[in-house]
């Protein structure tokens, strides 16, 4: 008697949630395609299961048995070290094996059509797909002909969920709770996924935003994208921007999903750089957050990139915690639906909440 | 012969909205009148004809789609001129005009002649391309392909690439007596984009359009129309500022003309999803912008509904939206979806719906379409609250990219007559 | 299917006598309490191995740490299961390095539990010896587990549950028998 698997199914989100028999509230997910769409319920609950990975990562052997004889496909259609090694040592940390598709090597270069990639990626049965790719909702597209989960780390410029999730987590260990804090963004905000799903993250726990950058990169439209009473303010000045700062979350400079005109780098460096000068700015202690991987000396000057506020090694650490949790609560037997299909079946599509 | 009778006559040229009878042949419409009258006419002429009860339903002038895309020469896998005009004919058009953008592009005679020699279920009227495979650098041969059927021209697909080209092709088709259609986005504004930008561009991370990017060539076109008196007509418009500029240029005695497809008049920017069949070009626009083009649906500023089918083989749309070509299907959804929009709303009354099937369509072509004796025995019959469900996979098209799959609708094509012969019945 | 209470095997007094003279057991025949460390396999064994530990303080004034285990991610049986059961911490404050471990569970059953929470603890570190303390053993082993320390056997069998409800976790104490019923 499962009272989920009466409710709507809905990409980028869960099944609803089910008391387990310890009287816990747990969630199924059943792709994880986007912040967006989830409750403060459930971001809540990946962050505690992901407090378990943590510790396990400071075993000193740190490897489990747990998803033996799974396998997950990174399928990276754009190319990505960081958040692929990442996904790639927390299947192996949980005993998973990955299967790798890299975009320089892939038959995508070949004319391959990105469905009958997958399809062919799908058809040596992998229990769990990791996708990036350069294009804005492909993690959806793909998940509607999938049946097995799929991950999305990283759309084209619409949502990077698993970076704000480690971004939280880092947060939340260093302060002590993600709720009413003032984040700062800087960057190019406009062509940055990492930027909307952490405000999608953030803003459903009451955090209010302020984006800075280049007036180019900061479309008036950015101030609606949060939840309903989210606070969003763009600022084209650094001073303005980092005043009563909680967390500033330094984003790279973008060269392969710049529009033109690029801003020369001088400049960029002059009006945007976070300086120790300007990180004086923002409150006592403020956290400085980058995605990786840092330009020293271009959005980041080094004595802050490795100064006592700077959480990016942290970042990393948890990033592998929380997509071990992801791969543990996603790689399970499919759930029975109760007519019969996977997301193919349902049809179903993301669609963005408009306020 | 064919007689239709007990059906409502609505006739935009004349006026009439009432319950006459039509009598006609194969060429022309005979007699059209009350039961007596058509009884005595069909007597006079030997007494046989087969009978079409239209009882409850609209008898309207044939219908013309302005704007659509048969893919033959070159796109087959997409459609052809038989399958586009039996989906056509399907939805209610008893006339269709396909634009130029085939492979080989129709820029000369022979391409024009190729697809009038083409087996198809309703009138084909091409539209020829302004420039040598439109790639706007010289003139086509207008006045060859004029001589071999085109009723205007245009670079659809694109814009007409310059003004100084543009320029010449309305001076040289003001001599040709020829309507310059044009497809007006600015390319520098509109490269790689792939819907409107606004709101939902932004919040899915899809790259998108600003909407002077039709605007500002809505404007050059006009003034350039003003300049050389051509007639223009512009494509597929969809923005409020474009429409303010077309009631604005017309009262200063320019010929300006345009359409509307049924998805601008019904869709917008914020009902995109990750699901490439919503993604066309123009792309669907803001909210603001279409209770504009509503509102010049009724006020008159809009002169037809087209429809702008654009076939694309399921293979090709599905792909990720980014990479999926531009276009939808519309043939056979277009009247459900005017008299769901427009008249069942009460946006707009029948008649005037009528018109932007009919006269409008005509007018922009120069041609006149009534139904009269004399006049082409060319009819679209209707229903006006038959409930059906559109299901694409039922369609002749061979292609089914549409977003209204699935959709309830209250009102259909019932009967499309072309050249006196009953070429759909639903 | 419904579960059906066939009769009480202890009460809550007697939970408590037998946890008093378990935590006495266990200080006899460690031979020295210096490496001594109590280890609770979630859920129930953690608040017995705490009592365990204030009875030893109360009794023989000796003062044993305790951990907490949770054994989920080593679990033999994940693959079966539809949804992957909630993790909870584990939380073992000392190094498990040359110790004495006692890891206290409420019943022993088929071994499973125990061979996994064995997994769990070589993974932290190599103890000098683990042995095992359960408040119920109900027989039918499908590992070659012993517990050493046994606060009553109870002969079982396979349709049947024995519930053992702690007040820290189910509001009440004692240890019942019960049965699946269709």
């Amino acid at each position: 008697m499962n009272p989920a698997a009466a409710a709507p199914l809905r990409p980028g989100g869960t099944i609803a949630a089910e008391n387990s028999p310890r009287d816990v509230v747990s969630y199924r997910f059943r792709n994880l395609l986007a912040m967006e769409p989830l409750t403060a319920e459930q971001i809540l609950f990946l962050l505690d299961q992901s407090k378990p990975m943590q510790e396990i990562q400071r075993h000193p052997l740190k490897k489990l048995a747990t998803l033996r004889g799974k396998s997950v496909a990174l399928a990276f259609f754009e190319p990505s070290t960081r958040t692929r090694i990442s996904f790639a040592t927390a299947a192996s940390r949980l005993g998973a094996d990955s299967m790798n598709l890299q975009a320089e090597s892939s038959s995508l270069k070949k004319g391959e059509s990105l469905l009958d990639t997958v399809h062919t990626l799908d058809a040596m049965k992998p229990d769990c797909i990791v996708m990036r790719h350069s294009s804005s909702g492909t993690a959806d597209f793909v998940a509607r002909h999938l049946e097995i989960p799929v991950i999305n780390a990283g759309d084209g410029t619409h949502e990077h969920p698993t970076q704000a999730l480690l971004d939280a987590l880092t947060i939340r260990d260093r302060l002590g709770n993600i709720e009413g804090l003032n984040v700062t963004i800087l960057g190019d905000i406009q062509h940055s996924r990492v930027a909307r799903s952490n405000i999608h993250l953030l803003g459903k726990f009451g955090c209010s935003f302020k984006l800075c950058g280049p007036a180019m990169w900061l479309p008036r439209e950015l101030e609606q994208i949060g939840p309903p009473g989210c606070s969003i303010r763009r600022a084209t000045c650094m001073e303005e921007a980092l005043v009563d700062a909680d967390v500033i979350i330094v984003l790279r400079v973008q060269q392969e999903r710049m529009n033109e005109p690029a801003l020369p780098t001088g400049e960029y460096v002059m009006l945007y750089q976070l300086t120790e000068e300007r990180l004086k700015m923002a409150r006592p202690g403020a956290l400085v957050l980058h995605p990786g991987p840092m330009i020293r000396g271009l959005e980041i000057d080094p004595a802050v990139a490795d100064g006592p506020q700077s959480c990016v090694l942290e970042q990393v650490t948890n990033g592998v915690a929380v997509r071990m949790a992801l791969l543990y609560l996603m790689m399970g037997t499919p759930p029975e639906e109760p007519n019969g299909g996977g997301p193919a079946a349902e049809n179903k599509f993301y669609r963005p909440n408009v306020t | 012969m064919l007689w239709i009778k007990n059906g409502r006559l609505i006739d935009p040229a004349s006026g009439t909205d009432s319950a006459l009878e039509v009598l006609l042949n194969s060429e022309r419409i005979l007699a059209v009148g009350h039961f007596a009258e058509i009884s005595h006419e069909v007597a006079n002429r030997g007494g046989e004809c087969e009978v079409l009860d239209a009882a409850g339903w609209i008898v309207a002038p044939g219908f013309i789609d302005l704007h659509c895309h048969l893919r033959e020469p070159g796109g087959e896998s997409s459609e052809t001129i038989e399958t586009g005009t039996r989906a056509a004919a399907r939805g209610g058009f008893t006339a269709v005009c396909p634009m130029p953008n085939t492979r080989p592009v129709n820029d000369n005679a022979s391409v024009t002649r190729s697809i009038l020699e083409r087996k198809a279920s309703v009138r084909v009227w091409p539209i020829g391309a302004c420039s040598k495979e439109s790639k706007g650098e010289s003139l086509a041969e207008i006045a060859a392909m004029k001589k071999a059927g085109i009723v205007a021209v245009s670079d659809d697909g694109r814009p007409v690439a310059t003004a100084k080209l543009m320029r010449q092709v309305m001076d040289y088709c003001r001599s040709l007596d020829l309507p310059v259609i044009d497809h007006c986005e600015d390319a520098s504004l509109a490269a790689g984009a792939v819907m409107r930008e606004g709101q939902t561009s932004v919040r899915l991370g899809l790259r998108g359009m600003p909407s002077a990017a039709e605007s500002l060539c809505v404007i050059r076109d006009g003034l350039l129309a003003k300049l050389t008196g051509a007639r223009l007509h512009i494509a597929h418009l969809s923005t409020k500022d474009s429409l303010e500029f077309v009631r604005g240029s017309r009262m200063h005695g320019c010929q300006v003309t345009c359409e509307v497809t049924p998805h601008h008049f019904t869709l917008i920017d914020e009902d995109v999803v990750y699901d490439s069949n919503f993604k066309m070009n123009p792309p669907l626009a803001s909210r603001e912008d279409r209770d504009a083009l509503l509102e010049g649906l009724a006020d008159g500023t809009v002169d037809a509904i087209a429809t702008d089918h654009a076939p694309h083989e399921p293979a090709s749309k599905a792909v990720e939206f980014d990479k999926a070509p531009f276009g939808i299907t519309g043939f056979e959804t277009a009247l459900a979806l005017a008299l769901e929009q427009l008249v069942h709303t009460g946006r707009i009354k029948l008649m005037r719906m009528v018109e932007l099937f009919t006269t409008g369509p005509a007018r922009v072509l120069g041609m006149a379409r009534s139904i009269a004796p004399g006049q082409p025995a060319d009819l679209t019959i209707f229903s006006t609250d038959h409930a059906w469900t559109f299901n694409a996979a039922e369609s002749p098209s061979k292609s089914r990219n549409t977003p209204f799959d699935g959709r309830e609708f209250k009102g259909a094509p019932m009967a499309t007559i072309v050249a006196g012969r009953v070429v759909y019945r639903r | 299917m419904r579960v059906v209470e066939k009769s009480q095997l202890m009460s809550a007094t007697e939970v408590d006598r037998t946890l008093q003279r378990l935590a006495h057991e266990i200080v006899e025949k460690s031979g020295g309490t210096k490496n001594l460390a109590l280890i609770g396999v979630r859920r129930r064994g953690v608040p017995l191995s705490q009592r365990i530990a204030q009875a030893m303080r109360e009794i023989d004034g000796v003062e044993v740490p305790v951990g907490t285990l949770d054994i989920t991610l080593y679990r033999d049986d994940l693959s079966k299961v539809a949804a992957h059961p909630v993790l909870q911490s584990s939380d073992i404050a000392f190094s498990v390095d040359d110790k004495d471990l006692i890891l206290v569970d409420d019943v022993l059953y088929t071994g499973r539990t125990i061979r996994a929470a064995m997994n769990a603890l070589f993974d932290l570190g190599r103890p000098r010896s683990v042995r095992l303390c359960v408040l119920i053993d109900r027989g039918h082993r499908e590992m070659p587990i012993e517990a050493s320390f046994v606060g009553r056997m109870v002969q079982t069998s396979n349709t049947e549950i024995i519930e053992v409800r702690l007040r820290e976790v189910d509001q009440e104490e004692r240890v019942v028998l019960v049965e699946r019923v269709e």
